[in-house]
């Protein structure tokens, strides 16, 4: 071989190393069942303690019951892993085996696809343990994931402030909360916070009006058909701009993020500068971490959101969701085995004593300790039907236009009806 | 000098067909067969990257064709056509109409706004005084500091709570203060503030660059004709500067139509859409539904395409005369 040739030869050999290492952007075969060593990936919500802590301690535990299996467990931003790290490795073939999966439309979207993998007859006995609070996670009778937390929206308020404005008991019809709105503002306290930067925080305002305005019997027949001539949801968008006519809402609401920050919805209520903000079963949690102390505040109150007056809504409905495991389709069965020891009665106490949220299973509930879920789970045991928040139940397209319709009200340049024309218009692309 | 833009093959020194020029040249060398041996040199050399380039560049953009004439929310097969649906539903939106509104204006007020601030700023630092090299390092420290970290100082400065109007406050402007992002008939210039605050640093840079090639002597002999410094500006120093604005234009639009990050950050689009563009529509709309994504994407990049092959034609052909043309000068 002549010099020219050697060259020759380490450029090709050049050339193959450089596709060789695009190929190796590939997902390798792991060959899950082959052998007796099992590699499971877990990706859930949790990215600060105790959640965190607790989902890598069941892992340990899970680790050291089953010689053989390991559990690589990550935390990812909610958003980022539901919106991006999820899809993105579904379609590309490398799913995660038990990972975060939102309710309604959302396992239903990951479900026909065939992500997910039935659990319907594998985990028969905990799904018959855990009661109505598993529907959500259901297609079409099939199940497909398990919830760990399940609760109810409502209003987070300052129990000190409402003191100081004279208000003795908090409101429970809209009329009394917009009383109590008065004489805070009265006292010189900003009476609510809503994060309407983030679309969302707006949007379950529009619901729960919907939820006040919408006979369950619409609520159960119109969001699966996704038929919204009923006239029940423009006066939704009525009430809500009705009621914001009232000026309730912190200066610069639409700019303001829900969770990050002092300046977010979250932390104007966890610093003391906003009386009120109506908000999911977590708020707890999100305001503990935005004080100072990183603690759940003392003066930290709770109650459901008042009744709306009028409307074709049954005042025990409300207006929830809560956050779930399913198994990927390609999971090995062991995959299953976590699962159900993820939701396992024993599991769901400790999730429950963390105080990060209302556990699914019944027999978690005595395990509550925080004041506050235990009312939130008072309210959730005294409703006779719990809406998923409309985002999660329509679906991921509906997410964005709705929200933002929604939001268009609140800025005062969308009407009730530009959101029922959102919605329909939204239903009829899909 | 020929005024085609691309006149004959650019890989390969050969014939150009034609070119318009007035002073004899030597002929052009006779193109030489390329046999195997050159053509595995050149598969060696340029396959890599033509490898790498057509992976991560060209087969994106061509997906992102074909998604976009199919209703896909990401999961599953792509099975629903549905032909060019997607873009009639996107130039239909008003929100995204509007999107394309605010990125228009933010182009041109770049181009008038922040051209003439920076050119005026390079002008005053090209000059001898004190504390200059201070002063241009102090200008260019935005442009540094990370995207993300600007916008989270901005959006906590410009809060309700911030530190604007707690400025405002204490010197006595307090009638001034509000809320900043979440005002929608201001929003936007607050918005296009904080972007001359990120870039401008960069604009002076180039201007700063440009005025280096200026010659010296040419300024002295137009101030010993009696030229005073104004009239040396605008006759000697911005016609030769004129290469550097054309470039830095041409930067400023791209970027104007591409701005994502600094809107996210601060405003994810908001308030009521009052500073979305067209990159933060196509993330908040794309997500859940990744063919109408797809179309927005296409939108966005057949929409700089056509500016830059506009701009490049009309305003900057004389620059790239020598670049694109293959060799026949």
């Amino acid at each position: 071989m002549n010099k020219r040739a050697a060259t020759r030869w380490v450029a090709l050999a050049t050339v193959g190393i450089c596709v060789g290492a695009l190929a190796a952007c590939a997902p390798a075969d792991d060959n899950p069942g082959e052998g007796d060593a099992v590699t499971i990936r877990w990706w859930h919500n949790a990215t600060s303690d105790p959640l965190q802590g607790l989902w890598a301690d069941v892992a340990a535990e899970f680790e050291a019951a089953n010689p053989g299996v390991t559990v690589e467990v990550t935390g990812y931003q909610n958003e980022d892993l539901q919106r991006t790290l999820i899809p993105n490795a579904l379609q590309s073939g490398d799913a995660p085996d038990v990972f975060q999966v939102w309710p309604g439309g959302e396992v239903r979207a990951q479900a026909e696809a065939g992500y997910l993998r039935d659990i319907s007859d594998d985990a028969a006995d905990l799904i018959a343990e855990m009661g109505g609070a598993v529907k959500p996670w259901e297609v079409d009778g099939v199940q497909y994931a398990l919830p760990f937390s399940f609760g109810i929206t409502g209003i987070w308020y300052n129990k000190d402030m409402f003191a100081q404005a004279g208000i003795d008991s908090p409101p429970e019809t809209l009329d009394e909360l917009i009383e109590a709105d008065d004489a805070l503002k009265a006292a010189g306290i900003t009476p609510l916070a809503v994060g309407a930067g983030d679309l969302w925080p707006a949007g379950h305002w529009w619901y729960q009006f919907a939820l006040n305005a919408c006979s369950v019997e619409t609520l159960q027949t119109a969001i699966p058909a996704l038929d919204f001539d009923d006239p029940c949801w423009v006066e939704a968008g009525e009430n809500l701009e009705a009621f914001l006519e009232t000026e309730p809402f912190n200066d610069g609401f639409l700019a303001t993020p829900a969770q990050t920050g002092a300046d977010s919805s979250a932390g104007l209520v966890a610093n003391g500068n906003v009386a009120m903000e109506f908000m999911g079963p977590w708020n707890s949690g999100v305001i503990g971490s935005l004080t100072p102390e990183a603690e759940v505040p003392a003066f930290l109150g709770w109650f459901p959101f008042p009744t709306v007056p009028g409307g074709d809504g049954d005042p025990t409905v409300t207006m929830g969701g809560g956050d779930g495991f399913g198994v990927s389709a390609e999971a090995p069965d062991i995959a299953v085995e976590l699962l159900k020891y993820i939701h396992s009665a024993e599991v769901q106490q400790r999730f429950a004593e963390t105080g990060a949220g209302i556990a699914a299973h019944p027999a978690a509930a005595d395990s509550l300790a925080d004041p506050n879920l235990q009312q939130i789970a008072s309210g959730l045991a005294g409703s006779s039907f719990v809406q998923l928040w409309l985002d999660s139940a329509l679906g991921p397209e509906f997410g964005n236009p709705l929200n933002q319709a929604i939001v268009n009200i609140f800025g005062g340049v969308g009407t009730p009806e530009d959101v029922v024309t959102a919605l329909k218009d939204t239903a009829a692309a899909l | 000098m020929t005024h085609h833009l691309t006149a004959g093959p650019a890989v390969f020194a050969g014939p150009a067909p034609a070119p318009v020029q007035a002073a004899p040249r030597p002929a052009p060398r006779r193109r030489r067969a390329v046999n195997g041996r050159q053509w595995l040199e050149i598969a060696l050399f340029a396959g890599p990257a033509l490898i790498v380039f057509v992976t991560f560049v060209i087969l994106p953009v061509v997906l992102a064709g074909v998604y976009s004439l199919y209703n896909w929310n990401g999961l599953g097969p792509l099975e629903r056509f549905i032909g060019l649906d997607n873009y009639a539903r996107a130039l239909t939106d008003p929100l995204f109409l509007r999107a394309i509104g605010n990125n228009a204006t933010i182009l041109v007020a770049s181009v008038l706004i922040q051209g003439p601030l920076a050119i005026s700023i390079a002008l005053l630092l090209n000059r001898k005084l004190p504390g200059r090299a201070l002063i241009r390092a102090l200008i260019f420290v935005p442009f540094v500091l990370a995207e993300v970290i600007a916008g989270l100082s901005w959006k906590l400065l410009l809060s309700p709570r911030g530190g604007v109007n707690a400025l405002l406050e204490t010197v006595g402007l307090g009638e001034l203060a509000q809320p900043w992002l979440a005002n929608p008939d201001i929003a936007l210039w607050v918005m296009f503030s904080i972007l001359t605050w990120k870039y401008l640093g960069f604009a002076i840079l180039l201007m700063l660059a440009g005025l280096q090639g200026v010659p010296e002597e040419l300024h002295e002999a137009a101030a010993i004709d009696g030229a005073n410094w104004w009239q040396i500006q605008v006759r000697i120093t911005l016609p030769l500067l004129a290469p550097t604005i054309r470039i830095w234009i041409f930067l400023s639009m791209i970027g104007s139509l591409q701005v994502f990050d600094m809107v996210w950050v601060t405003t994810k689009g908001g308030p009521v859409g009052a500073t979305n563009t067209m990159a933060v529509y196509l993330i908040q709309y794309g997500q859940g539904q990744y063919g109408y994504g797809s179309a927005i994407a296409v939108i966005l990049f057949a929409i700089s395409l056509a500016v830059a092959l506009v701009y490049q034609r009309f305003a900057m052909r004389r620059d790239l005369a020598g670049s694109v043309t293959s060799g026949v000068r």
